[in-house]
């Protein structure tokens, strides 16, 4: 397969999974904002939005304010922002169109329908209840393109690149989630049970859609370190870092398989791999909740270059 | 629905089932039509209006007809052109003696823009420069096909005359059993069977052959991929290719793989930055090295142009007779050069009955349709010509033939032309019984390109 | 003459390239005005360096390196024999007829006031083609003035007929769109030039023009010097324009901040220079 094959589908799926990550933190803000000063964080939640977009420093120099409406503006429609959702899905169909050929019909009608109904929302007219809708539209598109390529894609490489770019995407969208709010996770005496930290915990799991998830698995009211648990180490959580890490480990050994050669991405792939399955939360917060997931952020990276290195360019 | 011209034998069948089929069965199958056009995205850009214009080439279900007898004729005569085009391309290149002997004027040859010096004594696979020849075909009475231009270059619109036979075939399947429709499905493994033939002869085992796009903005890239997908090939730009010592590769997700055909859809001018315009983005960088050292083919070869440039097309009859010695099978349009004073003289003289056209332009650009254009338009235009006559060329507006169409008012007829693909390989020359129908959809409008407002139709060769 | 040329072109950067290909044409062949006595080529880099003739006849060498590259040179040397010949150039290897010349390119179609300069200095085709061309070359040599920091490679004749300032190469374009509009074929010439004043070392090699006229043949004029070609020219490749003569031609893959220096060292052999 042509490099650039590999790579248009790579980053399709990394473009629309990030359209949707973002679809869902804005969610999770509007809801958390929208609580009664009472029950409200002393941070600026809109602020909080930014830095998990990753987007602090080229927001700051657009705007004055983190408020409702610039961080919305930048964060679903700027064109100034190259990874507003908009561009995202203006990408990831630019990188479809470039590899007609290697999607299925249902795949290429389920971006390009998504690009033509992006089209048809007004950033400078869309209303709260509108923008609702928006954030709906952009989950269900990035759900059905993800449900038309697992459902109609042959099971070669040009799946399992498409998978490692959603699998990439997804890790570091939850582990920047966690990076931005770690501290309302540690166990901190004092205020722990206080309605602030619930909501702060009822929305994390609201970034990462795991609410009822959450009930079912541990069967408990939310508590912090059980939702960080949910994020990083379970593996019935599709979103965990763990779940990410054992399917992009996967879809690299057959990549490894089919070409008959193992490289740098597979070696570091397994290692992150067995870290998070040999991991414990005990072990995690002792000896450093924010150091564990800024390295998981660094290494994460490295594994997408090494992809990048190996198979894209 | 009655149509209110007489019809050719061959579509009286056709006559009879658009008589007998109720109105709005048509109807809902004309939006049927358009409505799958719409989905599988065959859309192409207009240059000139906003990038992101993406508009589809109206589509007409009745088909157009022609019966066995007519068809050989055509194809013979398409054969006998393409042949000539290939012998005048080599000898243009290497000896020259089509210049020596005074056949076509020198300047013509050496002072075209389209001329590559870089293809001089160069040698090109088997001696073949157009591999995949668009021949634009028209009618003007029942016993004359004509000519009305070369395409020897990069031709497009192959896939609408594929997909337009799947989307009959898909809506009106009833038709082709009283109609016995010879099949163009085979076209890409022709195509496929042709580009294989003409590898280099230093590739070792299967050629590896691509298809070279300039990539998502071009305004044929759906074509590409929709060839490519049919071909069973990789679709490439020129970033995905490199030269190493001499030789050729793709860079894929297993490394380097040497490639042998390139099935180039883009111009001379951009596919080596080292050879033609450095200031390129879409070719590699030393290509032309490659292709010197006859380690890689293109097709078409770089250089076709002085075969299909509209001044030398005026030559083509004689362009037969030197290299065949035969009299052309396919007939030429009168053509006026106006570097011949004579002809300027006559040109200029007559100018409200002619169509005028730049020697350089393509695509329905840069022309004058004198008895469709007004007096200032007229004026306006025959000062261009004066100014650099050697730029224009001039033809008689023909009656061309016209076939049932469907319009706003019903049925009526309009104005059609036919673009037949020729494919030359090493071992024979393949030619699918059919091709790209182009119908002008306005009243009395000679002009058939899909940039100027001009619809397509599938075509029928029926094997009786 | 005997002269003695050595020319080297030093690529570096920043962050290495990780390919880069070139087409040289950088090697003289003989003609009946010289004959080369010794020529290399050499690059610093191991690779094979694959010997062509192109379209025109020049010698070409194209290289491709993989990378990761730091540092590259191409250097080629040797030593030229050259006697004078009147300007007038025989023994060439010719692959066109002469009217191919008459051919413009995109950095030599004239505008209008190529059009009229050229027009005006013929009188309209009144005066002999020969004296055209030597008022010609005298004008430019005498009306612009050389400036390297004025024009680019990508300059055309026009707009460095309106600058008055330009190298050598734009005069060999201005001097090439005229001649070929007055229907006199002419080409780009590159080459080295041993100049009078002593100075051997510069950035650059030289450029200058052939025209041809039916009695004489092919006869080079250098409108910077304003003389026709002598023995202290050293011909090393034709074309239309500078891009068909070009010293190189390429490309590198990744490499950023690059710095590329270039020597030519133009001498007479047997005098010791200085640097020796």
């Amino acid at each position: 397969m042509l490099s650039r094959t590999a790579s248009n589908l790579y980053w399709l799926s990394r473009y629309v999974e990030r359209a949707e990550c973002l679809a869902r933190i804005l969610d999770a803000t509007y809801r958390l904002s929208a609580l009664p000063q009472g029950y409200g964080s002393q941070t600026n939640e809109w602020e909080s939005a930014i830095a998990t977009a990753g987007s602090a420093a080229s927001f700051n120099e657009n705007y004055k304010e983190a408020n409702e409406r610039n961080v919305t503006e930048w964060l679903a429609f700027s064109p100034e922002n190259p990874a507003s959702i908009r561009n995202c899905l203006e990408i990831a169909r630019a990188n479809a169109r470039s590899v007609r050929t290697a999607l299925t019909g249902q795949m290429w009608d389920a971006i390009n329908s998504a690009w033509h109904e992006l089209h048809r929302y007004d950033p400078k007219r869309i209303t709260r209840e509108e923008f609702t809708r928006f954030l709906n539209f952009v989950t269900e598109a990035s759900v059905r393109f993800d449900g038309t390529s697992f459902r109609t894609m042959l099971r070669n490489d040009a799946y399992w690149f498409s998978r490692l770019g959603f699998l990439v995407e997804r890790a570091d969208a939850t582990a920047r989630i966690l990076d931005v709010k770690y501290h309302v996770l540690l166990p901190r005496e004092a205020q722990v049970g206080g309605p602030l930290d619930y909501f702060q915990w009822a929305s994390i799991l609201r970034s990462v859609s795991a609410r009822t998830s959450y009930h079912w698995v541990y069967r408990d009211s939310v508590k912090p370190w059980l939702v960080a648990d949910l994020l990083i180490l379970n593996r019935q959580m599709p979103r965990s870092l763990a779940s990410c890490y054992e399917n992009i480990n996967r879809y690299l050994d057959d990549l490894a398989q089919f070409y008959g050669r193992h490289g740098q991405a597979q070696r570091l792939a397994r290692t992150t791999t067995s870290r998070l399955e040999n991991g414990k939360m005990e072990d995690i917060f002792q000896s450093g909740l924010h150091e564990f997931i800024t390295q998981f952020l660094i290494d994460n990276n490295r594994v997408g270059n090494a992809i990048g290195d190996q198979y894209l360019i | 629905m009655h149509l209110t011209v007489p019809v050719r034998p061959a579509y009286q069948q056709l006559a009879h089932w658009l008589d007998t089929v109720p109105k709005d069965v048509l109807d809902y199958r004309r939006e049927e039509a358009e409505f799958i056009f719409r989905r599988i995205g065959i859309t192409f850009a207009v240059y000139g209006e906003a990038a992101s214009t993406e508009r589809l080439i109206p589509f007409d279900i009745i088909p157009r007809i022609l019966n066995r007898g007519e068809w050989q004729k055509l194809s013979r005569g398409l054969e006998q052109r393409v042949k000539a085009l290939n012998m005048y391309l080599h000898d243009a290149y290497n000896k020259r003696e089509v210049l020596r002997a005074g056949v076509i004027p020198e300047d013509l040859v050496f002072g075209n823009p389209v001329f590559r010096p870089e293809m001089n004594g160069q040698q090109v696979p088997h001696d073949i420069y157009v591999m995949i020849a668009g021949i634009d075909i028209v009618r003007v009475d029942p016993d004359n096909f004509y000519v009305l231009e070369d395409n020897a270059r990069v031709p497009s619109g192959v896939s609408y005359m594929l997909e337009n036979r799947e989307i009959m075939l898909r809506l009106f399947p009833e038709l082709f059993v009283d109609h016995p429709v010879a099949p163009v499905e085979n076209y890409a493994d022709d195509l496929l069977a042709t580009l294989k033939s003409v590898a280099p002869v230093t590739s070792s085992g299967e050629p590896t052959v691509v298809l070279m796009t300039p990539g998502i903005y071009n305004s044929a890239y759906y074509e590409h991929s929709f060839l490519a997908d049919k071909l069973g090939c990789e679709l490439v730009e020129g970033r995905d290719m490199f030269v190493k010592g001499d030789m050729l590769y793709m860079r894929t997700t297993e490394g380097p793989k040497r490639v042998d055909v390139i099935y180039r859809r883009v111009d001379d001018d951009f596919i080596d930055p080292l050879a033609f315009r450095p200031d390129s983005m879409l070719g590699v960088p030393g290509l032309m090295s490659v292709y010197q050292a006859g380690n890689v083919t293109l097709a078409n070869a770089v250089g076709t142009g002085i075969a299909d440039d509209k001044a030398v097309y005026s030559y083509m009859p004689d362009i037969i007779k030197f290299y065949l010695g035969e009299e052309p099978i396919l007939k030429n349009v009168e053509t006026w050069r106006c570097r011949e004073p004579d002809h300027l003289k006559y040109v200029l003289d007559n100018i409200e009955k002619l169509v005028v056209k730049e020697v350089h332009g393509s695509g329905g650009y840069g022309m004058l349709i004198g008895p469709a254009a007004d007096k200032k338009t007229i004026e306006n235009f025959a000062a261009k010509v004066k100014a650099s006559p050697e730029g224009f060329i001039a033809q008689p507006t023909l009656a061309l033939s016209t076939c049932p169409t469907f319009v706003e008012e019903g049925i009526a007829p309009r104005h059609v032309d036919l673009r037949p693909f020729v494919l030359t390989g090493r071992d024979k020359t393949r030619i699918v019984p059919g091709g790209l129908t182009r119908v002008a959809l306005s009243k009395g409008s000679l002009v058939v390109n899909s940039s100027q407002g001009g619809g397509t139709k599938d075509t029928w060769v029926l094997d009786r | 003459m005997r002269i003695r040329i050595a020319h080297e072109t030093a690529y570096r950067y920043d962050t290495p390239a990780t390919k880069a290909i070139q087409i040289l044409r950088l090697t003289p062949r003989n003609h009946d005005g010289q004959y080369v006595v010794r020529w290399r080529v050499e690059v610093s880099e191991d690779c094979r360096v694959e010997p062509r003739e192109d379209a025109f006849g020049n010698i070409t060498h194209t290289f491709t390196v993989d990378g990761p590259i730091s540092e590259l040179s191409v250097r080629v040397a040797g030593e030229v024999e050259t006697h004078d010949t009147d300007g007038i150039v025989r023994g060439t290897r010719e692959k066109f007829p002469p009217s191919f010349y008459l051919r413009q390119t995109d950095l030599t179609t004239p505008d209008k006031a190529i059009v009229d300069w050229a027009d005006e200095i013929s009188g309209k085709g009144s005066r002999a083609a020969l004296d055209s061309l030597h008022a010609m070359q005298s004008h430019i040599y005498s009306n612009f003035k050389f400036d390297v920091d004025a024009t680019a490679t990508s300059t055309t004749a026009s707009q460095a007929f309106a600058n008055k300032h330009g190298v050598c190469q734009d005069y060999a374009h201005i001097f090439c769109s005229a001649a070929r509009h007055l229907k006199i074929p002419a080409r780009y010439v590159g080459g080295y030039f041993l100049r009078a004043d002593g100075i051997v070392d510069t950035e650059s090699g030289h450029a200058w023009t052939e025209a041809f006229l039916h009695d004489l043949g092919w006869i080079a004029f250098d409108p910077a010097n304003g003389i026709c070609a002598t023995e202290a020219h050293v011909r090393v490749a034709a074309g239309l324009d500078y891009l068909a003569a070009a010293p190189v031609r390429g490309t590198r893959y990744g490499g950023l901040g690059e710095d590329m220096a270039v020597k030519v060292t133009v001498d007479q052999a047997g005098r010791q220079s200085q640097q020796q």
